[in-house]
């Protein structure tokens, strides 16, 4: 019995695993990925010095602009969108974890709200 | 007698193959999540004592078109490993040599220019202990380098093992675990270069 239940345990998990699998890209697809990256990095750039109006909008759209890249990257290069559902879940957790704790620490020294400078070196 | 033999054995087995994925990328993948919470401590600690330092250098010192090309070439690297990658896994070994050595090419034209921006600040009187913006700046960006530098070491091995005959495309795992961690540092570059350098 034990030995029929490990089985079926086995078997759902390569199930599992084989629904997680998705053929990788081509080596076109790369490419494209590649030239979209770069075109985003120029529009990047292009913020840096034709701002948008507003400081707030104009990091808001550097932030995404990076964010994108970060995900396309991840998932595409990294593989991650046709890799293990498992692999995805211990990137994520170790990425939020470090996001959240980061930003409470920010919010705790009081980086976004302005604080004036209080050293003199 | 032989039963619990059999199940100790199936039990073995069905831990080696319940997630299906090797020890060896399970643990890069573990690795780089840990990665993430270093890093995440370096750009914050950055960010907190940006515009704090009242004397010396501070980020007006940056020059941005070429650090932009730097960043050109970190992101064409991220291309030309996973095209490594794949010549690997189609068994072309002369293409995954001469993709691991674009690779490491470009990642080592990055760390001369890192040298070459480092070397320009000191003279212009940013160091390490000049104010707190050079104390966060060159902890950030040095760690970041010396993961770079790493990252070269293991593509050149990856390339002497290939030309030793001893990367077959069974083993075409290796080229993707230090794939992994070549992109890992790649879009660490993506956050650096948008937080420190980009955003005012």
């Amino acid at each position: 019995m034990a030995t029929d239940t490990n089985r079926d345990h086995a078997s759902e998990a390569e199930v599992e695993h084989a629904g997680d699998h998705g053929s990788h890209p081509t080596e076109g697809t790369y490419w494209k990925i590649f030239w979209i990256l770069f075109a985003v990095t120029a529009v990047e750039v292009l913020l840096f010095y034709k701002s948008l109006p507003g400081v707030h909008l104009n990091n808001a759209a550097l932030g995404i602009l990076a964010m994108s890249k970060f995900v396309v990257v991840v998932g595409y290069f990294m593989h991650l969108k046709f890799d293990s559902r498992i692999l995805r879940r211990l990137f994520v957790t170790g990425l939020i974890l470090a996001v959240v704790v980061y930003i409470a620490y920010m919010l705790t020294m009081g980086v976004f709200i302005g604080d004036p400078p209080i050293h003199k070196s | 007698m032989t039963a619990p033999a059999t199940i100790e054995h199936d039990s073995h087995a069905a831990h080696a193959t319940n997630t299906g994925i090797s020890n060896e990328k399970l643990a890069v993948w573990a690795f780089l999540g840990s990665e993430c919470l270093l890093f995440g401590a370096l750009i914050s600690t950055y960010l907190l004592y940006k515009g704090r330092s009242t004397e010396g250098p501070r980020q007006e010192i940056y020059d941005i078109p070429f650090t932009s090309a730097s960043s050109f070439m970190l992101l064409m690297s991220s291309l030309t490993m996973v095209l490594a990658l794949a010549a690997i896994q189609r068994g072309d070994h002369p293409r995954l040599r001469l993709w691991l050595l674009a690779t490491a090419t470009l990642g080592s034209l990055f760390i001369t220019g890192q040298v070459y921006e480092f070397t320009t600040f000191y003279r212009e009187g940013l160091s390490v202990s000049s104010n707190l913006f050079g104390s966060t700046f060159f902890v950030l960006t040095g760690f970041h380098g010396v993961h770079v530098t790493l990252g070269i070491v293991m593509l050149l091995s990856l390339c002497v093992l290939s030309l030793r005959g001893k990367l077959p495309e069974q083993k075409s795992e290796v080229v993707e675990i230090i794939g992994l961690y070549w992109h890992f540092v790649d879009i660490v570059w993506i956050v650096i270069f948008t937080v420190v350098y980009l955003i005012p």
